[in-house]
């Protein structure tokens, strides 16, 4: 950590940055009431992240001095007034930034006289300061799921479908694989019986799946901590229980645990899957996995003009965790030193740490917490291992690869150099095309 | 009478300092006359996402080679900054720079308790910090919302700072919400530089002449050199030293007076630097106007003549096989305000039709006070009136409007996300983010095949005209553009 408190090379943003989650749900729409910057600052930082009616869609209050002295509650009234004539959406999220925070405009209560008249409006306060997006996420859905879902639940009973999940994953945008990732959940766990409910991008059906959320039988968290908040919310409102995997899976060996643990806790809660049939298709998939690796084992083991031997991280725990399991065991490319960028709170820093260690009996993979990410920089360039190394990271880190001429690879955000749109890092598929990913950067090297 | 006033931290915002406005709706003529006798702001009912002063004043000091940035706020406002380490490192073999370095970009990180205690002592520690740690020839601090309505003591922070370190510590106050002209925020980061940075001239460099511009391509270099000068850029890629003794220079000319407005001012009034008063050389009347400015300021009217005579041989065969191709179209534009004029008289130039224009934002006259730097109004002069002429903050809205019912052949924008609409609507959508690229006799040239070419290749925008999705209701197509300025809406 910095001594000051001082971030450099931000990997992540404020609390509105949530946004972006609104913006992943299929014709919602982010109402700002928020300094004239703020929605820009956002889209400067995802980048490519407009979605339905985000980006220069996203109504705005542009707060200035006026509202500043005065408070800015009119003047919002007044815009979300004008979204419903000028904008066609099936939801709408107010978001306030740090001038209405600190200001004090009682949006709830505005949304309130809304939501009176019928409309389908959420009002969540985001702050900059209060928190950054991995946690505004959760305060995101969380809102959401009190201020819109619940209007709903006569005609959703709880837990009345048993094969029906709520998935809890990728946190949208943050993640850059968030839509090919939910993607490949919802085929995997159908696969094994489940009906998935993704909740964001083009597999989910938008505020319908929404409002369907209290149905589901249980809720998966894949995440190492954040969105922790929303299976907990929805364990206590709808008596949903939850099952956690800790990080992505990525490749075969942690796709399956994923699958066989919500597999057994599926069943453990009533639903009824079939063991025989899932195992099946487990089995299906592994096998069309490893006919890749076996195919390319030969390209790993014998080309001689150089591949990577080690990598080093800088990501979110999840990703963290996900790519060190499995480049260790299924690559063959040896994790060292690893950064957490993500600001993971101290408390569930333990549990991390102890996931990590289960990557190998024989060796220990040094992890480090590092939400400045530009002192994690200053680490890495003092290290020296032997052989060829590849870093893993966002934008910022490819001058550092090619300052200590290593391989990189761009998979985290903000990244101007890389384009994501469906590719996915999560499954079996995610773990062939990581491969896929990781050999073009290196095999670019020659020419 | 000058708004320029280097003694006080804060700069006097453009709505206050120059009287910009950023509601308009009528004809270009219209607003140039109006421009003189005083502007009356119109605000909407409804708006979209504006830009903020922070990220303005932010790629005018990033971009500087030995420079430190801190953002002191939450991380929120710093987290598009990274796009301006990818412009540095990408265009730096545009300006000579053959090992670009990191860029270091810092955020106070503040958080809840800094909103209720205050974030002074942690902007201390972190000024001290980012000295250790990078060893910066200049660390500059950029304000916030969040910093500015809590109060924090940011000028005199610095100061300690910079006394404590001995190297200067700029304070830069560009919140957000004090300004709805985000170019607000080019003036703050200059008016920190020119009362922090810029010192009294030692000498004066008759072969010197400062260029403020953004990071484009160098055409000054070549234009420059019959006149036996070079060019001075600032800010971006200029390094503490040289933007120190950018007083040294013989004169000043601005690549977009929106932006340099307030440098150019300063450097004349407060360091006897000429500006060059004429606009930036678009179109050919303008840059013939350029050219013999420069020669009179330099004292070399004969090269002046020269120059332009030479260019008019080389290139008007050209341009005017340009112009052939190009009668009868026409064209919409939108981007910021100088610059936006500033296509405006290049499509004068090649014969298109401007249908209209969407402009962020409108300066009735510069910080110069010179009318001759409004290229508007030559423009007018030169081509006629612009009907159409909307000045609008990047209101998404409005623009999708005009342009459903323009439905002009071509839409021609500088400033990212607006060309989409065009290319929703099947209008083929030019964005040029190279503000030199267009410029003098061979810009046109450069501009008018980028035209040709791009309203040659619709294939992609006619098909996602198929497949457009479009957020906005019937009922607003059907209004008039403008029904949300200037009043309550209907």
């Amino acid at each position: 950590m910095s001594k000051s408190g001082i971030i450099e090379q931000e990997r992540y943003t404020c609390a509105i940055g949530a946004l972006q989650s609104v913006v992943a749900i299929p014709r919602a729409v982010p109402i700002l009431h928020a300094g004239p910057g703020c929605g820009d600052m956002i889209a400067g930082f995802f980048e490519r992240s407009t979605g339905y009616a985000g980006g220069s869609t996203a109504p705005c209050t542009n707060f200035s001095e006026q509202e500043v002295v005065f408070g800015g509650i009119d003047r919002l009234r007044e815009i979300i007034t004008n979204t419903y004539k000028v904008l066609d959406t099936d939801l709408q999220v107010i978001l306030t930034g740090c001038t209405a925070g600190i200001v004090g405009d009682d949006v709830e209560s505005l949304a309130e006289e809304f939501q009176a008249e019928g409309k389908p409006i959420v009002a969540i306060e985001t702050a900059g300061f209060k928190c950054n997006n991995f946690e505004a996420h959760s305060l995101v859905v969380n809102a959401i799921i009190d201020q819109y879902v619940a209007g709903f639940e006569a005609d959703n009973p709880a837990r009345d479908e048993k094969n029906t999940v709520n998935l809890l994953a990728s946190i949208p945008y943050q993640d850059p694989f968030w839509k090919g990732n939910l993607n490949e959940y919802k085929r995997l766990l159908a696969g094994i019986g489940l009906k998935a409910q993704v909740l964001f991008g083009p597999q989910s059906e938008g505020v319908a799946e929404w409002q369907r959320i209290p149905r589901a039988n249980f809720n998966i968290l894949v995440s190492p901590w954040y969105g922790l908040p929303i299976a907990e919310h929805l364990e206590e409102k709808y008596d949903q229980p939850y099952t956690q995997f800790l990080h992505i899976p990525i490749g075969a060996n942690q796709t399956e645990r994923f699958l066989r643990q919500v597999l057994a806790f599926a069943n453990e809660q009533g639903a009824k899957l079939d063991e025989a049939a899932a195992e099946a298709f487990i089995r299906r998939e592994s096998e069309a996995y490893y006919e890749e690796i076996d195919n390319l084992a030969t390209f790993l083991l014998e080309f001689r003009y150089g591949l990577p031997n080690h990598v080093h991280i800088l990501h979110d725990a999840g990703y963290v965790l996900g790519f060190s399991k499995f480049l260790l065991h299924e690559v063959g490319i040896v994790p060292k030193e690893q950064f957490v960028v993500d600001n993971t709170p101290p408390a569930f820093q333990e549990a991390i740490r102890a996931e990590l260690k289960t990557t190998s009996q024989k060796r220990d993979i040094p992890l480090f917490f590092e939400p400045d990410a530009g002192q994690a920089q200053a680490q890495l360039r003092a290290l020296h291992h032997e052989g060829r190394g590849i870093i893993i990271g966002s934008g910022w880190d490819k001058e550092l690869a090619k300052d200590k001429d290593y391989d990189f690879l761009s998979a985290a955000v903000p990244s101007p150099y890389r384009l994501v749109m469906t590719t996915n890092y999560a499954g079996f598929s995610g773990g062939l095309r990581a491969i896929e990913d990781i050999y073009d950067a290196v095999l670019a090297t020659y020419r | 009478m000058s708004q320029i006033n280097l003694h006080i931290p804060e700069v006097s915002i453009r709505e206050i300092r120059i009287g910009s406005i950023t509601g308009f709706q009528g004809g270009a003529q219209e607003l140039v006359s109006g421009s003189r006798c005083g502007l009356k702001d119109k605000t909407r009912s409804f708006s979209q996402c504006l830009g903020c002063a922070t990220s303005k004043a932010a790629c005018m000091t990033i971009l500087v080679q030995d420079a430190a940035v801190i953002s002191h706020g939450p991380v929120g406002c710093a987290s598009c900054l990274h796009e301006f380490a990818f412009t540095y490192r990408v265009n730096s073999p545009l300006r000579g720079v053959d090992h670009p370095t990191p860029r270091k970009i810092f955020s106070t990180n503040l958080v809840e308790t800094d909103t209720v205690y205050g974030g002074g002592q942690k902007l201390a520690a972190s000024i001290r910090e980012v000295y250790e740690r990078t060893s910066p020839s200049v660390i500059f601090v950029l304000t916030t919302c969040a910093a500015g309505i809590i109060g924090d003591d940011v000028e005199s922070i610095c100061d300690e700072a910079e006394e404590e370190m001995g190297l200067p510590v700029v304070a830069i106050f560009c919140e957000g919400f004090r300004s709805k002209v985000w170019t607000t925020g080019f003036d703050a980061a200059y008016h920190g530089i020119a009362r922090k940075l810029i010192k009294p001239a030692r000498q004066k460099r008759s072969d010197t002449i400062n260029v403020i511009n953004f990071w484009g391509g160098d055409v000054f270099s070549d234009w420059f050199a019959p006149f036996g000068a070079k060019p001075n850029f600032i800010t971006p890629y200029s390094t503490l030293e040289s933007l120190s003794y950018s007083s040294e220079a013989i004169a000043t000319v601005q690549a977009c007076p929106t932006l340099g407005s307030y440098l150019g001012a300063a450097l004349e009034q407060e360091f006897g630097v000429p500006e060059i008063k004429a606009a930036p050389p678009y179109g050919i009347a303008q840059t013939d106007r350029w050219f013999r400015a420069l020669g009179q300021l330099l004292g070399k009217q004969d090269v002046a003549e020269r120059v332009i005579e030479e260019k008019k041989l080389k290139y008007m065969p050209q341009i005017e096989a340009l112009r052939e191709k190009l009668r009868g179209k026409t064209a919409y534009v939108t981007a910021g305000a100088a610059h936006g004029h500033a296509l405006l008289s290049v499509l004068g130039e090649l014969g298109l039709e401007a249908r209209g224009a969407a402009i962020f934002h409108h300066d009735p006259v510069y910080d110069n006070g010179y009318e001759e730097s409004d290229l508007l109004a030559q423009g007018v002069k030169e081509y006629g009136d612009v009907p159409n002429f909307n000045v609008c903050n990047k209101q998404e809205f409005e623009l999708v409007n005009v342009l459903n019912r323009l439905r002009p052949d071509l839409l021609l924008a500088r400033h990212g996300g607006m060309t989409l609409w065009g290319a929703k609507l099947g209008i083929p959508a030019l964005l040029i983010g190279d503000e030199h690229y267009s410029m003098g006799y061979e810009g046109l040239v450069r501009y008018g095949e980028r035209i040709v070419e791009t309203l040659e290749n619709d294939e992609f925008v006619k098909n996602l005209e198929r497949h457009a999705v479009n957020p906005y209701t019937k009922w607003w197509l059907n209004q008039e553009p403008h029904a949300f300025l200037g009043g309550r809406g209907k």
